[in-house]
């Protein structure tokens, strides 16, 4: 089986900072994996490299995405080769309706893929379809893409748009921050509702409890630019019981 | 080692798409010597065939712009314009006027269809009448007959002198007087052509009306003169469309257009200005000095100022409104595009003198490359002005950090009764933006092109809905390359 994802001893670095020291990391098709770890530890600069942020540079290492060259690519290719990232903090665009920025989106993607644009009237119903997944009201559609919207409102908004997107691999950095138990649980819901035996997630969290509702397949806990451990679901327990000081003493003898 | 792809220079090494209605054409001209004098103004007349009054008017005119000097005030800069160095005649070669589309030369109908104006009639858009003016000269105006009907008199300027000479010495200059301004001056002496539109009270008119201006010939000058009047209880949209070739030197158009609105009557006049901006070193391009400004005469009359401005090199242009019937709204709409070397210094005033009359405003600057926009308004509440109101609202947006944007508001109020409110914001394209676009899988040029239209939304939704759809691709054509 080819993986969707494989990193290979990933360094990147912002402002000749190293900050991922050497990431391994291989996802197959079907495998949710949780990225946890304490604040500083690389969590987002993985997501950034990973969706083509150029403020970063990748010094050494590889990733393979569906067997091409990912960090060769631009991040519109890596969108539209199917990498989903739910940003932490959605940006706001005024002026340009939630509706309008999907269909200059998917209609991108389509055509990437050789498709043609989809009717607007598929399209409406298609967006009322995946907003659901996340208990989206439809007037959301004609607002200004996230303005205005809660913190909330955001994050839900980006998993309806992965869900129109439909990506082989869905990035979701901290969408659990800044929410409360009810909106985690909607968010939750429209993730769980996207996994297939043919995608792949990294859910880059600090809490374990959004894995209460996204039940990862590994857990990964990364500490200054490293993966220091791998393991279960058992292990983001374990870090709720123990904290993540353990670990950095841990890797600390180790080092 | 490989290196995550820099956006930055993907941003810049896109290519920068050349101005697309950059053509010349090869039509046979009639051209003038280059050069001013009361003998240039006379030559005109004559051409024109124009009764005495009309030569006497432009002769006035010629010799009050003697005594007046260029403005310095605006915030351009520019060589200094001889004006003897320049063609005030140019006019498509000619056998005997032609009477219908058949006897207009070929050449001459392919570079309007070039420019997706054609003047069949069987293939206009439905609804648009349309008058086309290239270089000095009105070619040909549709519809005429459809809208006589219902008595509206929509012709070029030259025949409205002909054959309307009552309308057209009540109203010329009543707006924009001979010696307004420096250009406005200069347009009264020697303006060639131009649109006249009359609506009779009463009447709604029955499809938009359009104004095509086209540059051509070189080292010519181009001075249009558009009058409306609409009379009492009366509606007219009129929209205007300019473009020129690619040239390396400057361009000189001085317009005057000038709106008279009576009681219970609107006039909606948009703009959709993509004359040659200069190439991207700021080489050639359009000088676009034009006076525009129109009268709310009557009780709760309505004028409505629309404009798109993406081309000319320099702009220096304020379309402006007179509020004195009691109850009357002026609006200005406006989004100005500058990208590399483009100058534009533009905005409104908003002169109230009636009571209860009311005056919007929204301007969207947007500002690339290393170009310099400026919004320069004026909103004047007179003694008389009981109840006034103003609201403006100007925006800046900035792409890239070589460009300049720049607000002039000036706010004079003699009635305290009156309220004139004023908000300005500059933002700019930041990366997050963009990048937020490119993950969705949409490439920067969509994607400025994405935000762009939604910040000049509010501008763009006054268009009429043909035109709407043109300004947006244009605010796109016009910005590409821009980010980087």
């Amino acid at each position: 089986m080819t993986p969707i994802l494989e990193i290979t001893n990933l360094h990147a670095s912002i402002d000749g900072n190293e900050i991922l020291k050497g990431i391994n990391l291989t996802i197959q098709p079907g495998e949710v994996h949780a990225v946890m770890g304490p604040n500083g530890s690389g969590k987002s600069t993985l997501a950034s490299v990973l969706a083509g942020r150029e403020e970063y540079t990748v010094t050494e290492g590889t990733v393979v995405f569906h067997g091409h060259d990912l960090l060769d690519m631009s991040p519109e290719d890596r969108a539209r080769e199917g990498l989903f990232l739910a940003f932490q903090y959605p940006v706001e665009i005024p002026g340009v309706s939630t509706a309008n920025f999907l269909k200059s989106a998917v209609n991108a993607q389509r055509a990437h893929r050789g498709l043609s644009p989809l009717e607007p009237a598929e399209f409406l119903a298609l967006m009322k379809e995946r907003m659901a997944l996340v208990e989206m009201n439809p007037a959301f559609l004609q607002r200004s893409l996230n303005e205005g919207f809660s913190g909330g409102e955001k994050k839900r908004n980006e998993i309806f748009q992965m869900a129109m997107l439909e990506p082989t691999l869905a990035i979701l950095d901290e969408t659990d921050s800044g929410l409360d138990i009810d909106a985690l649980r909607i968010v939750a819901n429209g993730v769980n509702a996207q996994r297939t035996p043919h995608n792949g997630m990294i859910v880059i969290t600090h809490y374990q409890r959004l894995l209460n509702y996204i039940v990862p397949d590994v857990v990964h806990v990364l500490w200054n630019g490293r993966i220091v451990r791998t393991g279960g679901k058992d292990l983001a327990l374990t870090l709720e019981e123990r904290g993540y000081d353990w670990i950095k003493t841990e890797s600390s003898v180790e080092a | 080692m490989s290196e995550v792809p820099d956006s930055q220079h993907v941003l810049d090494d896109v290519v920068q798409r050349e101005y697309q209605y950059g053509f010349s054409s090869d039509i046979e001209q009639e051209l003038l010597e280059k050069g001013l004098s009361e003998d240039t103004v006379r030559f005109i007349s004559a051409k024109k065939q124009e009764p005495e009054w009309m030569l006497e008017w432009r002769l006035e005119a010629f010799r009050t712009w003697q005594r007046m000097k260029e403005p310095t005030w605006p915030n351009v800069t520019y060589p200094v314009i001889d004006f003897q160095d320049i063609i005030y005649w140019a006019a498509p070669k000619k056998k005997e006027g032609p009477a219908s589309l058949d006897e207009v030369d070929p050449e001459l109908l392919a570079t309007f269809e070039k420019l997706g104006i054609p003047l069949d009639e069987q293939k206009m858009l439905t609804g648009v009448a349309v008058d086309a003016v290239l270089d000095s000269v009105s070619v040909k105006t549709t519809f005429q007959e459809a809208l006589k009907k219902v008595g509206v008199i929509f012709c070029p300027m030259s025949e409205a002198i002909q054959e309307h000479p009552d309308l057209v010495r009540k109203y010329l200059g009543s707006v924009v007087p001979v010696g307004d301004n420096f250009y406005a001056a200069l347009n009264s002496a020697v303006f060639s052509d131009g649109s006249f539109v009359y609506i009779p009270k009463g009447v709604r008119c029955p499809m938009e009306l359009s104004t095509y201006f086209r540059i051509n010939a070189r080292n010519t000058g181009q001075f249009e003169r558009t009058l409306i009047i609409a009379d009492e209880g009366s509606y007219v949209s009129y929209l205007e469309g300019c473009t020129a070739p690619q040239r390396d030197e400057n361009q000189l158009h001085a317009a005057v257009v000038e709106l008279v609105a009576h009681q219970d009557a609107e006039i909606k006049y948009s703009t959709v200005q993509n004359w040659y901006p200069g190439d991207a070193e700021g080489k050639g391009g359009i000088y676009n000095f034009v006076t525009k400004r129109g009268i709310c005469e009557g009780a709760r009359s309505k004028i409505s100022w629309t404009q798109v401005e993406t081309g000319s090199a320099v702009t220096w242009k304020y379309p402006s409104c007179v509020l004195k019937g009691d109850h009357s709204i002026g609006e200005f709409y406006s989004v100005a595009v500058t990208n590399h070397y483009q100058q534009a210094d533009t905005g409104t005033k908003m002169i109230h003198i009636g009571k209860n009359t009311r005056s919007r405003i929204v301007s969207k600057g947007i500002s690339a490359g290393r170009s310099q926009n400026s919004y320069r308004g004026l909103v004047r509440m007179n003694a008389t002005a009981t109840n006034g109101w103003n609201y403006s609202q100007c925006d800046s947006l900035l792409i890239g950090d070589q460009c300049g944007a720049h607000t002039f508001p000036y706010l004079e109020t003699a009635n305290s009764t009156a309220t004139v409110e004023h908000e300005a914001t500059t933002s700019k394209i930041g990366e997050d933006m963009l990048f937020y676009c490119n993950q969705r899988g949409i490439d920067t040029e969509a994607a400025v092109a994405l935000i762009v239209n939604g910040y000049a939304r509010d501008v763009i939704n006054q268009l009429p809905m043909e035109f709407a759809v043109e300004a947006q691709k244009l605010l796109a054509i016009s910005l590409e390359g821009s980010v980087g």
